[in-house]
Parts: C-alpha cells; structure tokens; sequence
C-alpha cells in the first residue's frame, strides 16, 4: 500500500490508540516530539550547512566573473552579498520547518512562499536512515531520512538534527511502527556482519569497472612509449585519476561496512567520510540479488543487493542506499541472507535450465539461465560473466507477467517476470519453453496468494489480530 | 493457437469495437489530411506522376493500418477469476500480466473528449510498481464504472501490506 503522503486538510483530532504495555507507566505517547510537544524545528547550524552549498555554486560564478576583470574590491562585495544572501534564504526556510509526531503521523510543515504541511503514516515506513555528511559530523548534527513507498525521493528528510535528537527520533518512529510505546528505548543489536576494509579494497580491485580502467591505461601506456610522450601523458593523467577515483569512491563510501540486527530491523552502518546508518524494519525487503562477477569468483565473494520500496526512484544515491552487503564470502552472505528472508536457503531452491534453444538467442548466457521456486521464494539466475541470482518472496510479489517477443515465437520461447517495487533486483525466468511459462506464472500466482495470507502484520511487534 | 497466452475460462472478455472505431476514424482523418496535401504539395513542386505515387502510398498505408488496427483490437482480452485479473495484449509482442487483487494500490478511470464521444473509457490498474502495465482501454463507460468498482471492492478485500 502507497504511503500516505500529502498535503493535509487542517489539524486532525488527536487519536491515541491504546498503549496499555508502556513499560515506564506514564501517559501514553509522550515522548520525543509526540503531540503534547510544540513543533520543532531543526538544529540552529542548518542554515549554515545547506548554505555551504548554495554558496559554493556562486563562488564558482564570481570566481568566473574575476577572469573579466572585476576589481577585487567588487568582487569582495560581490561574495560577501551572496553568502548574506545564502545565509538569510536558509535562516528563513529553517524558521519555517517544523515537525512533530501527531498520533500515527509525522508532520513536516515547510515553504517560505509556498506552505507544504506533509503527513507521513508512520506504520508505513519502509526504512529510516541517519545520514551524516563530513561537515555535518564535525559540528556534531545528522540528516533523518525517512522512506516510504511510491515517493519519487526521499519524501520526508529532516536536515539537520542534532546527533542525539535524531537518534532519539529514529527509535520513537521505530518503536511507533513497530507497534510499541513512543518511549520504548532503542533496541539492542547484535553485528551479523562487518566487511573488513582489506577485503573491500581487494574486491573493488577487482572489480570490472576498475579492471577496464586499469587495462585501458596499460595499453596507452604502451602505445604512447613508441609514439609520442607529452600526449600521451595529457591522457594518461585524468586515466590514472579516474581508475583511482572509482575504487577511492567505493572504498570511502562502503568503508567499515557493517550489518547488525534488531527487533527494528536490520541496521546497515558505513562510511568514511560521510558517514550512513540505515534502518530497515522485518518484512521491508521486496526482493534480494546475489551477484558474482568473475574475478571474485576463486574467492567465493557475492555482493547482495535488496530492493526496498523507500529507496526507489532515487537518483543520486540510489545504488549505494540499496546494497546490503558490499563484499563477503559466500557462507557468510548466505547467513545473512537467512536472516533477512527466514527460513530461506536459496541453495536449496530446486532450479530448473532454460530450454537448448535458447541457445539462438543467448549463444553463451542460455546454459546460465535458471529458475526455481519453492514454497517459500522465486529464484532466477542468469549471467555467465557477472552472474546475478534474484530471490523474491511470493508474498512481495506484486504481479506476475509473461512476454513473447516475435524471435521467441519463432523459437517457442517465452519470458516470465515476477514483478516488485522498482529497484536493482529484476526477477526474470528469461526464454522459458512457451509450454511451461504459463504454468511458470499460474503456479507463481497461486504461491503468492498463499504467502499473503501467512504475511506478518505491518507492524512487526504487534500480534496479527489487533489493529 | 497455443495455450501461453490461452483465456482461463471459455473466452477472453473483448474490449468494445468502439475503440476500433475511435482509432480507424483517427487514422482516416489524419491521413485523409496529410495524403492530398503531400500529394497536392509533391504534384505542384515536382511533377504530377510523384502526386499518384504519393497518394497510392497514402491508400495503402490507410488500408495497412485499417488492418492492423483491427489486429491490435483483437488481441486485447481480459478475464476476472477468483483472486487476480488478467490482462492480454499485444500481437508481435505479447504479454499476458496477472495482478492479484491484494497488490492492487488504486485504479484509475480516463477518458479523453473523442473517448467520451464514443462512450468508452480506459481503466488501470496500478501495483507498488510501474512494470505491472495492466491497462484496459476501450471499455463501454458502464463496464468501466463496473469493473472498476468490482476492483475497489476486491483490492479492500484482499489488500494485503506491501
């Protein structure tokens, strides 16, 4: 179900549901910025961080206009106008952000000109994160990201709170979803799984993206030796820096990768510089992918990618926020992998290889291509390179389809998709026998209407029956 | 015929033929338009005998598309069973898509001006994901209203959480 998400018609009255276990015996519901409190604002040294920015951009502008002969007094005037200017739009758009929980939502009203009051169901969250960038760090304040479905960003960000409000908000809104008192205190956790930071530098070596870089670079290395040196170091140069750049981006961002586990979900940690602390509640994740590329094969390292409905859609850091497990052998992701979809062994799922004549179609690929499904999971392989295992639970699964292009007419082929929420991991029975594809879908339709009625509540702490 | 993309009962429920209609009138007045005028344009810039090719070219591609109009309107079928729908479409690719009921988010109901003239209306029905694409278009404005409705009352019914 979509969250909700929009513009509000006034106040609501107040509902409180009953909270008859609060451990602490007082009144219910008044923790962290529930109702009773005023609305909030963010830390005072916002204005400041996200003018940092604003100001960058214009610096660059003077700093262009300064090559066509402005005097330096104009131009002093000039930057100093503009970081005035920068200061006072953020100070006014901070005055006017405030947020509050309000009975099963949490407010966000904001806008200078234009009034936005957004509404976030809080049993709706599909993950929240604490996002600290370097600057943010130093002055001790994080940005609270809360993500629900069908947004096309991140829909409710709060920017900047302090380190120890937002994480006093993040176990309020968690413990609310899960269905427990608002002053419920945050969950013990227990690591699953650290990525050491050798065997992340080693992997993303290793890495295609790396190797292609490394191997362009060797061979105009070599052809500029026999031709011409200045050129070929004014190439070689922005080479080297980019192969370097891609391994020191991953590394920086993925740094100190950790996956912990809580009755809130699974808590992934990581980061240099900036630095990411996401929560993802029981039953968030649509689908998970396990992928293998060919140098990381002798090691037996997969990479695990999960589809969640909150982190769709988004552009900017979409890939990083969605991987759960940057590099680790292969018993050790498989032990997580049972965490996140219990009493799943992918190993386990009975496959199936696709038909010798799709062999027309994928000349090498067709002997990787394999399905599988099981009481509990869908399961489809495919790659020979870079080999890609997408596991979907039938009770995510949104819809079910079949497609036949004319080639696979010919060939008595057919494709199988098990659809969910947009994000990395695309389940495919790809050119199954057009005999089988329909029973694929029928029996994945009817595995899936079983699974939906054995799905755990919304609200994970909470016994199915209540509301 | 193959049983891939075969009806789960008897037969697929067709879409109206005023869908056929609609579009067999947009074609003809588009073309009816551009022929002469290109043929008008190419007699009187180059010569008359490009005038009889280019509206040869216009027949043709009229009765072409008469035709595959008729195809594309065949090959849309739909059927409610118990717990999902079924939506058939497509005659180079096909698809076939089965959404359940409880992964229904919302359904929507459009109709356009030269739609509404032809009594018609186009339903669709969305899940947490775009990649489902289960629209129905060309349902007479009753059998929209129903099925839509029926959908509503089947989607409360079944929902289940994401």
């Amino acid at each position: 179900m979509t969250a909700m998400v929009g513009p509000t018609q006034g106040p609501e009255p107040h509902q409180e549901p009953g909270r008859d276990d609060d451990p602490q015996g007082r009144e219910p519901g008044h923790g962290f910025g529930s109702d009773a409190t005023e609305l909030r604002r963010l830390h005072p040294v916002t204005p400041f961080l996200k003018g940092w920015k604003f100001v960058a951009v214009l610096v660059a502008i003077v700093g262009q206009q300064s090559f066509r002969g402005t005097t330096l007094r104009v131009l002093v005037a000039e930057l100093a106008g503009v970081l005035v200017f920068g200061l006072v739009l953020g100070a006014c758009s901070w005055w006017f952000t405030k947020y509050r929980i309000e009975g099963e939502d949490l407010r966000v009203d904001s806008g200078i000109l234009f009034r936005r009051s957004r509404r976030v169901r809080i049993d709706r969250l599909q993950a929240v994160d604490i996002v600290r960038p370097v600057v943010a760090r130093l002055l001790g304040v994080a940005e609270l990201r809360l993500e629900v479905a069908g947004g096309a960003q991140t829909e409710a960000p709060l920017a900047y709170l302090s380190e120890h409000h937002a994480q006093r908000l993040r176990a309020e809104l968690l413990a609310r979803a899960a269905g427990l008192a608002a002053d419920t205190p945050e969950a013990p956790e227990r690591q699953l799984v650290a990525v050491p930071p050798s065997t992340l530098l080693a992997s993303t070596i290793i890495s295609a993206p790396f190797l292609v870089a490394a191997l362009g670079f060797v061979v105009v290395a070599v052809t500029t030796s026999f031709v011409q040196q200045i050129a070929g170091v004014a190439l070689l140069v922005p080479w080297a820096l980019g192969g370097v750049g891609v391994v020191w981006r991953q590394f920086v961002s993925e740094y100190g990768f950790s996956v912990s586990e809580s009755p809130d979900g699974l808590r992934i940690r990581k980061g240099l510089l900036d630095t990411w602390a996401q929560t993802v509640p029981p039953g968030r994740v649509q689908a998970v992918e396990i992928e293998q590329q060919l140098l990381w094969r002798p090691k037996g390292w997969v990479k695990l990618t999960v589809n969640v409905a909150g982190y769709a859609g988004r552009n900017t850091e979409g890939p990083t926020s969605s991987t759960l497990l940057p590099v680790a052998p292969w018993p050790v992701a498989r032990a997580l992998l049972q965490r996140v979809l219990p009493d799943v062994d992918v190993d386990r799922v009975p496959r199936v290889s696709a038909p010798r004549r799709a062999r027309w179609l994928r000349p090498i690929g067709w002997r990787f291509l394999r399905y599988g499904s099981d009481e509990k999971v869908f399961v489809s392989e495919v790659g020979w390179l870079t080999r890609r295992i997408a596991v979907v639970p039938h009770a995510k699964m949104q819809s079910v389809r079949i497609t036949q292009g004319p080639l696979q007419r010919a060939l008595r082929l057919a494709t199988v998709h098990v659809d969910t929420p947009v994000g990395p991991v695309d389940a495919v029975a790809l050119h199954r026998s057009s005999d089988e594809a329909r029973h694929i879908a029928e029996a994945q339709a009817e595995l899936a209407r079983h699974a939906r009625k054995l799905a755990g509540p919304e609200r994970w702490m909470r016994p199915p029956d209540s509301p | 015929m193959d049983s891939l993309f075969a009806p789960p009962g008897q037969r697929w429920q067709t879409v109206s033929p005023q869908l056929r209609a609609l579009r067999r009138l947009i074609l003809s007045v588009v073309l009816g338009v551009v022929g002469p005028l290109s043929a008008v344009l190419a007699g009187v810039l180059v010569a008359w005998w490009l005038a009889v090719v280019v509206l040869a070219v216009a027949v043709v591609v009229f009765a072409w598309g008469w035709w595959l109009i008729d195809r594309n309107w065949r090959s849309w079928g739909y059927a409610e069973r118990g717990d999902d729908l079924l939506v058939t479409h497509g005659v180079l690719f096909r698809r076939l898509v089965v959404v359940p009921y409880g992964r229904m988010q919302f359904v929507d109901v459009t109709a356009g001006p030269l739609e509404r003239r032809f009594g018609i209306a186009k339903v669709q029905l969305h899940t947490a994901t775009p990649a489902t694409e289960a629209d129905i278009p060309g349902l007479t404005a009753a059998e929209a209203a129903g099925l839509r409705d029926r959908l509503a009352a089947l989607g409360e019914a079944r929902a289940a959480g994401l």
